[in-house]
């Protein structure tokens, strides 16, 4: 149980897809500048990660290594698809304002991420509970992203008027740079710090060291 | 327990006639077979792909077709919404298909004659795909393709809001690119075929926040009232910053989105395209002449 537990909960920040591993991180650029599309894209990350896992993982034994990476691809793009059906059938407002997103969750690296590392050694049920977890981390961020995208660029959450905007007579001059993709590294960037002040083994060694010229080795010859 | 006993009961009768089925167990030989070979071999890898892809086709299909209804439905809903809310029709407890069937007659026309056609099933009707449809298309020269299209429809399908036998507003698709997307919206004209009643986007694409402000209900309203022709050349255009309302020309100008300079061109050019004589020019003087003759 103890086990089944730390499977679940150690992608949310002590090894969070987004930060730790940098993993899906062209979505969260991409979905970010509202909550709702979001809260969207992480319930259906989330469920395409947590049944292509156990697909793949039920299979593992029998897949062919020459083949593996386009059995997982395939599985993964058939979830994809239901997904998106699913989502046509009865979301469509929000089908369509995710419109080309939900086809690129095919291209998220973490869904693949977690059916190479972890599908294929594990059995089905925790390959199932680790893509949720999974799934849950990389929409915690996706979260944080769009809570300050969404009130700094447009004074809003999740629909709803918190700061009145300037040009309907309130007094926030919205940020517009929030509004665009490139906002989303700055706020990642933050979130990454603040984990890794909180966490400090998840700094990475550097791979080299520089070296201080009184201990060089170019001196004078 | 006894519901449990007959589902387990049911299977054992399904697995029985299976087992009795000389088919399936060669199916099951092979099966085992295949299962038992070395992950690498030829035969399993080929074995496995096909397998693979028929379980994901077969899966793939049923929710496509299964959800097929929902899907369409929520589409001609979306559409019907859009169109009411353009019209100024659509309130918060709106049932939208009475109010549509009730207030709202779809029409075809003919884009180069501006004449209706009649006879054609109009419900069917999809300008969308026409567009696309090289025999029911015209391509547009490059000189004059100005909103980026590059076909329309001959036929395009149009709305009108009639009380009694007189025209209260005249609804015309247009579609043209903006910075990202192509846009597609409605325009709702008076009968006089020259004063905006008002303006909607139900699909597209541009950056949110800027470009994708063209769906602001405080944007929109700024429509309201403009004037699309002025000495029969069609002048309406998003100007740089706000209009002043004191100026000479006003009513042919709206404020552009701030932020979003190509979005607004987009816009500007979707309207003079849609409006010029290859658009609904012909059509709208059609509409004038006959409402005139009918008042005289």
């Amino acid at each position: 149980m103890n086990e089944t537990k730390k499977v679940l909960t150690s992608p949310l920040v002590e090894n969070n897809p987004i930060t730790l591993q940098v993993l899906g991180v062209c979505s969260a650029l991409a979905v970010t500048s509202q909550m709702s599309t979001s809260l969207i894209m992480t319930v259906a990350l989330t469920a395409v990660t947590a049944c292509s896992s156990a697909a793949i993982s039920s299979i593992r034994n029998h897949i062919p290594s020459s083949i593996r990476i386009i059995v997982q691809m395939t599985i993964i793009a058939s979830l994809v698809i239901i997904v998106d059906q699913v989502l046509k059938a009865f979301a469509y407002d929000i089908s369509k304002q995710l419109s080309v997103f939900v086809g690129l969750i095919i291209t998220n690296c973490i869904v693949m991420g977690r059916a190479e590392a972890y599908a294929m050694k594990n059995p089905p049920l925790a390959s199932f509970i680790d893509g949720i977890g999974n799934g849950l981390g990389y929409g915690l961020i996706l979260v944080i992203v769009a809570f300050f995208r969404e009130l700094l660029g447009s004074g809003k959450l999740l629909g709803i008027e918190i700061f009145p905007l300037v040009k309907d007579g309130g007094w926030y001059d919205p940020n517009g740079l929030m509004l665009l993709p490139p906002s989303a590294f700055f706020i990642i960037a933050c979130i990454i710090w603040v984990f890794r002040q909180w966490k400090p083994e998840q700094n990475e060694t550097a791979d080299f060291k520089i070296l201080s010229i009184s201990h060089g080795e170019g001196g004078h010859h | 327990m006894a519901n449990g006993n007959q589902k387990t009961g049911y299977c054992q009768t399904i697995q029985a006639k299976l087992d009795g089925c000389e088919h399936y167990q060669k199916f099951d030989a092979y099966k085992q077979k295949i299962l038992a070979l070395s992950n690498d071999s030829l035969e399993k890898t080929i074995a496995i792909a096909l397998a693979l892809c028929f379980v994901c086709a077969v899966l793939v299909s049923l929710a496509a077709v299964a959800l097929r209804p929902l899907q369409i439905e929520n589409k001609a809903m979306d559409m019907k919404k859009n169109i009411l809310e353009v019209a100024g029709l659509l309130k918060e407890d709106t049932d939208i298909h009475q109010a549509f069937a009730q207030q709202i007659e779809a029409k075809l026309v003919d884009m180069a004659t501006g004449e209706y056609v009649e006879g054609q099933d109009v419900e069917a009707y999809d300008q969308r795909k026409a567009a696309k449809d090289s025999a029911q298309s015209d391509a547009i020269a490059k000189d004059k393709d100005i909103a980026s299209i590059k076909s329309k429809a001959k036929i395009a399908k149009i709305y009108l809001v009639k009380k009694g036998d007189t025209i209260q507003s005249i609804i015309l698709p247009m579609h043209g690119y903006g910075l990202w997307s192509t846009m597609y919206g409605f325009l709702a004209l008076d009968a006089d075929g020259q004063t905006v009643q008002s303006i909607n986007f139900y699909d597209q694409a541009e950056t949110p926040g800027l470009g994708g402000e063209v769906v602001n209900p405080n944007w929109r309203a700024l429509w309201q009232g403009k004037k699309v022709y002025k000495d029969g050349k069609v002048s309406l255009a998003l100007i740089k910053g706000v209009v002043d309302t004191n100026k000479a020309g006003a009513e042919y100008q709206v404020d552009g989105l701030a932020g979003a300079t190509l979005t607004s061109t987009g816009v500007t050019n979707l309207v003079k395209y849609w409006m010029s004589v290859e658009g609904f020019a012909p059509y709208l003087e059609k509409v004038r002449t006959t409402t005139d003759e009918g008042e005289s």
